[in-house]
């Protein structure tokens, strides 16, 4: 039995981690695009950046003074319980964000969408989202927060089987191109796309693409892992860096999510976690053991599954060889 | 890595027009004195509801932060403020003429610039320029040239976010010098550089089959 409190703990804990330290694959991604930046400008802005970054661990404040807009994603083992129940579980994580939301500080973004209201506290009607996933095996919680920012590197479209890759591409291109003027979408960014599902479930594809995938990862399916390679690097070749300054870093990585979609469409969504990549992840154990980690490691063999049935271990294996 | 660094030079927060005639579009400044944050709350409650601006101005600063800091209210009625970042200005464009005229401002602070027509229409005619963020967001680093936080004005008509913050800064930096008096702007000009690639960039690439409706093809566009 996992305990409420225990639960709130970790919750507040992982706020802060998330709002103050930059995640180490990204940290290593973006080191990666600055040692190869000619552009003067956006190699100030990188060199910045990085000096910032250390900045936010010395003073334990955070990295961004817009510190998005907190939400959990929740995976549980299939034999885990939580003492309360999921409804108290939900409590704790939203009495974890107001608290966090005052102590860290984190800007409290969240306000009502028409009459502004705001509590104060990032919290609020459907704030801070909680989504939730389960695997097979484990009595353990991932507990997931991600702080992403809110406003400019988004976009969806519905593109048909005929658009094709070259469709694909030039839709990839003219987020990055719109987007990237003037750095709105705070890049180099992990780019996240989703494909197919429905309207909604490509948006959250390609969302989970960019903030629960780390900088390095390939999709399983080889040819996707070739398309996630190839767009990385023709997102460096627009000509455009930090700030939308002349550059080469736009893109640290670029990670393809896919799901079944209607026979004759073929739904398309781009996201871009920026260059405060905001993730923290605890797994905490029946038995009170918290670890702690930065890799959501949301996209298991068992999330991607393409069966009826959840076959066995046999299945697992054979998918992780891929 | 590049080779070649940007000027970098400080500035006071009521700058003098010489002062301001030094910078040049792309230099790096760090700012000395008292910023004010306004963003589209408490234009709103300045220019359209005509409530009295509580601090004067341009005395007490010229300098309009588009921000809200990551900042709590303590039970003491305390400020606990940690990183500082910019929101993006091209929103605010609509209000920015109005303000300028009843705040005197000179520097407009924020994330992304604002557009050439703007700095033509508004900065020119009252002396003022514009500095970017740098990132973004170097909050963190901002956030180290906070000396305290003054006074937090409207907190409760307009929560902790809008609310105008006036803020004591010595070396506050990193910004970047986006226009010039003359008004220029360094994202336009970085704009066109970039312009030149992109029709060999699509090269290949095909347009959606299904249109949208008031979509510019035009990729030198920008769609702010």
């Amino acid at each position: 039995m996992i305990s409420t409190t225990l639960i709130q703990e970790t919750a507040e804990t992982l706020m802060e981690k998330a709002a103050i330290e930059i995640p180490q694959d990204y940290l290593e991604g973006l080191k990666g695009a600055a040692s190869k930046e000619e552009g003067d400008l956006s190699a100030f802005v990188l060199q910045a950046m990085l000096e910032n970054y250390e900045a936010a661990k010395e003073d334990r404040r955070a990295m961004c003074g817009d510190t998005g807009t907190p939400r959990w994603y929740v995976k549980m083992g299939n034999e885990a319980a939580i003492e309360g129940g999921p409804v108290a579980m939900e409590t704790a994580l939203r009495r974890a964000t107001a608290n966090a939301t005052q102590n860290v500080p984190l800007r409290p973004n969240r306000v009502h969408p028409l009459w502004r209201t705001d509590h104060n506290n990032n919290v609020g009607i459907g704030a801070p989202e909680i989504e939730y996933a389960f695997e097979p095996d484990g009595a353990w919680i991932d507990l997931i927060t991600v702080h992403k920012g809110g406003l400019f590197g988004t976009d969806y479209r519905m593109l048909f089987p005929s658009d094709g890759i070259e469709g694909i591409k030039r839709f990839y291109l003219d987020s990055l191109v719109a987007f990237g003027k003037r750095g709105l979408a705070c890049q180099p960014a992990i780019i996240g796309i989703g494909l197919g599902g429905t309207k909604d479930a490509c948006m959250v594809l390609g969302k989970r693409a960019a903030c629960l995938r780390i900088v390095g990862d390939k999709n399983p399916d080889p040819k996707i892992a070739a398309l996630e390679a190839e767009f990385t690097e023709l997102g460096n070749n627009i000509g455009m860096g930090a700030m939308g300054f002349v550059g080469s870093s736009m893109v640290i990585d670029c990670n393809i999510e896919v799901g079944y979609c209607h026979t004759g469409g073929m739904q398309m969504s781009v996201h871009a976690f920026c260059l405060s990549s905001r993730r923290a992840v605890a797994r905490i154990f029946s038995d009170g053991h918290v670890e702690y980690r930065t890799d959501p490691d949301w996209f298991t063999p068992y999330q991607r599954r393409e069966t009826i049935e959840w076959e066995d271990s046999a299945w697992l294996e054979k998918a992780h060889a891929n | 890595m590049a080779g070649k660094s940007p000027r970098k030079l400080r500035l006071s927060t009521n700058p003098t027009p010489e002062a301001l005639s030094e910078l040049r579009l792309g230099d790096v400044v760090y700012l000395d004195g008292t910023i004010y944050t306004a963003r589209e709350g408490v234009y709103t409650r300045a220019l359209e509801e005509k409530a009295n601006i509580p601090m004067e101005l341009p005395a007490k600063s010229a300098a309009n932060f588009h921000c809200s800091p990551a900042a709590s209210m303590n039970g003491d009625g305390s400020f606990n403020l940690g990183a500082v970042t910019a929101t993006a200005s091209f929103r605010f464009s609509k209000w920015i003429g109005d303000w300028m005229a009843a705040s005197g401002a000179k520097l407009i602070i924020g994330k992304g610039g604002m557009s050439k027509e703007d700095y033509k229409k508004h900065f020119v005619p009252n002396g003022a320029v514009y500095l970017t963020t740098v990132g973004y967001g170097t909050g963190a680093l901002l956030g180290r040239g906070v000396k305290r936080v003054a006074d937090v004005h409207w907190h409760e008509e307009l929560g902790l976010a809008q609310a105008m913050w006036v803020i004591e800064v010595e070396n506050m930096g990193p910004f970047i010098v986006e226009s010039d008096l003359q008004g220029n702007s360094l994202f336009e000009r970085e704009n066109e550089k970039i312009a030149r690639n992109l029709e060999a960039l699509y090269e290949g690439t095909k347009p959606a089959t299904l249109k949208r409706y008031g979509e510019t093809d035009d990729r030198k566009d920008e769609l702010i």
